[in-house]
């Protein structure tokens, strides 16, 4: 009887944390809503802001938020994927390998902040890439790289030996059998790192701070080389500065909403492929 | 009897580390004929085993020595590009592993990666393949479906089914019913009662009245040691060895 009573507590307290998180969850997306939907137009979504970002739309924001975050993904997952394949299926298991994985996943708790400043160090000022498209894509790139790298690792792993055995005992040699079979049975996996690394570009601001955002840019980027306007910048810029607090604040609440729904649309439908993928495999 | 010899283990050693796992083995392996390795765990039989289609190089910090003739190579001569070996010596394993992937692409796996391209021929030797593993008429109507979907007892005829596909010479099973009900090992002992006409055969088995039923040779394994190995009626009936003795009456293992 006794046990019955704590068994059915520890059960209420695991369903209060639940709910505590949902509660949070809910109360994000119902305070960001109420603000931001009654801003939220036609055109809101496809004019460029006009008369000091109090009318007008957000349009370049979201095209430039688009561009970054494709940009970072073009640039970091090809990398990060051959980094994964690299630890997992070719090097020597042993010491330096160790001290790799570590570093690399040190390297995933940097401060965003430091990464802005690397990219205006290194690809705005040393490469001559300038304040552009392709200096924040790389930096945000980098960013995301350790969790590239890592959740594609989780993946690679847990492709089960046997049928990398039965790979190799039909007489396909090493490379044949990752290319074949371990990366497609490892691809939910690896599309799950590629969801998480777009929830966390879309919505950085400080690495972009210095290499790529604009706070007022005429007309849409032109090149990889243009600077621009991006969402979670956009955000910021309008809750600090600008002389008209009022109308801006609601416009910030209206971009937060679109930036909300922009990675979760980008989200889910990386999870429709990957929940394709793991079909075709009768997972 | 005058059956050619088709492979011929002489003289081997192979280590784990500092563990030995086999001592001095010397062992014909006939053509066209079923030979069992039996014995209890841990006796080095699947390391054998494996050693033969060069398996154990998945493992590190291995030596083997000796010499394993196939074919005019020496199996463990690393020079010999073990690709080359895997195409002419198969393997089934303990456990069924088939590829996440449709029945017809398991199949075809391994006619892909040997670089045919031809599709009517890869889809007829799928069929070819299917059929003499026992289970065309089973999934013939269903080769799009994940392999994943079904039975144990499929699935270990449908990588047997893969490894008929690659025109292998040598088929190697390494306990293929381990993880089988006794209705899938019966199906999966009488294919292999079929296929010894085509192919030769090495099998694993931990279960005595298996390697009794299906096999022609029969080597007890020991501690690393192949302790006797001759004709499986005589390895059953009359064994010269006292331990096999012991062994194949039940009182250890």
């Amino acid at each position: 009887m006794k046990q019955k009573l704590i068994q059915n507590m520890g059960f209420f307290m695991l369903f209060l944390s639940i709910a505590a998180t949902l509660i949070f969850l809910g109360l994000i997306i119902y305070f960001i809503s109420i603000r931001g939907l009654k801003v939220i137009s036609w055109e809101f979504l496809t004019e460029p802001p006009r008369m000091a970002m109090t009318q007008g739309g957000i349009a370049p924001a979201i095209l430039g938020s688009f561009y970054l975050t494709l940009g970072a993904i073009i640039f970091a997952l090809p990398l990060g994927l051959a980094c994964a394949i690299y630890l997992c299926e070719y090097s020597p298991k042993g010491f330096i390998v160790n001290l790799i994985r570590i570093s690399i996943n040190n390297l995933a708790g940097v401060p965003s902040v430091v990464f802005g400043l690397f990219g205006l160090a290194v690809f705005v000022k040393f490469f001559h890439f300038g304040v552009s498209i392709l200096s924040g894509s790389l930096t945000l790139g980098i960013l995301i790289l350790p969790l590239i790298i890592s959740s594609s690792q989780e993946a690679l792993m847990a492709v089960p030996q046997s049928i990398r055995e039965a790979s190799l005992s039909l007489g396909a040699n090493k490379w044949e059998t990752i290319k074949n079979i371990v990366l497609p049975t490892a691809l939910p996996g690896i599309l799950t790192g590629i969801i998480l690394g777009i929830g966390r570009v879309a919505g950085e601001t400080a690495p972009i701070l210095f290499t790529a955002a604009a706070f007022y840019k005429l007309g849409f980027p032109k090149s990889i080389f243009s600077e621009v306007m991006a969402l979670p910048y956009h955000i910021y810029a309008l809750m600090t500065e600008g002389t008209h607090p009022v109308q801006q604040t609601s416009i910030a609440y209206g971009c937060s909403l679109i930036l909300l729904f922009m990675v979760l649309l980008i989200s889910g439908i990386a999870i429709v492929i990957r929940n394709r993928q793991k079909g075709m495999h009768g997972q | 009897m005058d059956n050619k010899i088709e492979i011929k283990a002489q003289n081997v050693d192979f280590f784990y580390g500092k563990t030995q796992a086999l001592k001095n083995i010397n062992i014909d392996i006939y053509k066209n004929l079923v030979t069992a390795i039996i014995g209890p765990s841990g006796c080095g039989k699947s390391t054998f085993i494996r050693i033969l289609n060069r398996m154990d190089e998945l493992v590190p910090n291995t030596k083997i020595t000796g010499k394993i003739l196939f074919n005019g190579w020496d199996i463990i001569n690393p020079s010999i590009y073990a690709v080359e070996i895997r195409k002419r010596i198969g393997m089934v394993f303990q456990k069924p592993n088939p590829f996440p992937k449709s029945i017809f692409d398991n199949i075809s796996y391994g006619l892909k990666v040997n670089g045919i391209k031809d599709s009517s021929f890869i889809e007829a030797k799928v069929e070819e393949a299917l059929k003499r593993g026992a289970l065309w008429d089973e999934v013939k109507n269903r080769l799009g479906e994940s392999a994943l979907k079904l039975s144990g007892g499929q699935q270990q005829r449908l990588c047997i089914a893969r490894c008929l596909a690659v025109e292998s010479e040598v088929i190697l099973f390494d306990e293929p019913c381990a993880s089988l009900d006794p209705i899938s090992t019966a199906k999966i002992e009488e294919l292999i009662l079929e296929l010894k006409k085509d192919y030769t055969i090495v099998i694993v088995t931990h279960n005595m009245q298996q390697a009794a039923r299906v096999s022609d040779y029969t080597a007890f394994f020991l501690l690393g040691e192949l302790i006797e190995f001759g004709k499986t009626q005589d390895i059953f009936t009359k064994p010269q060895d006292s331990k096999t003795e012991a062994y194949v009456t039940g009182r250890f293992g």
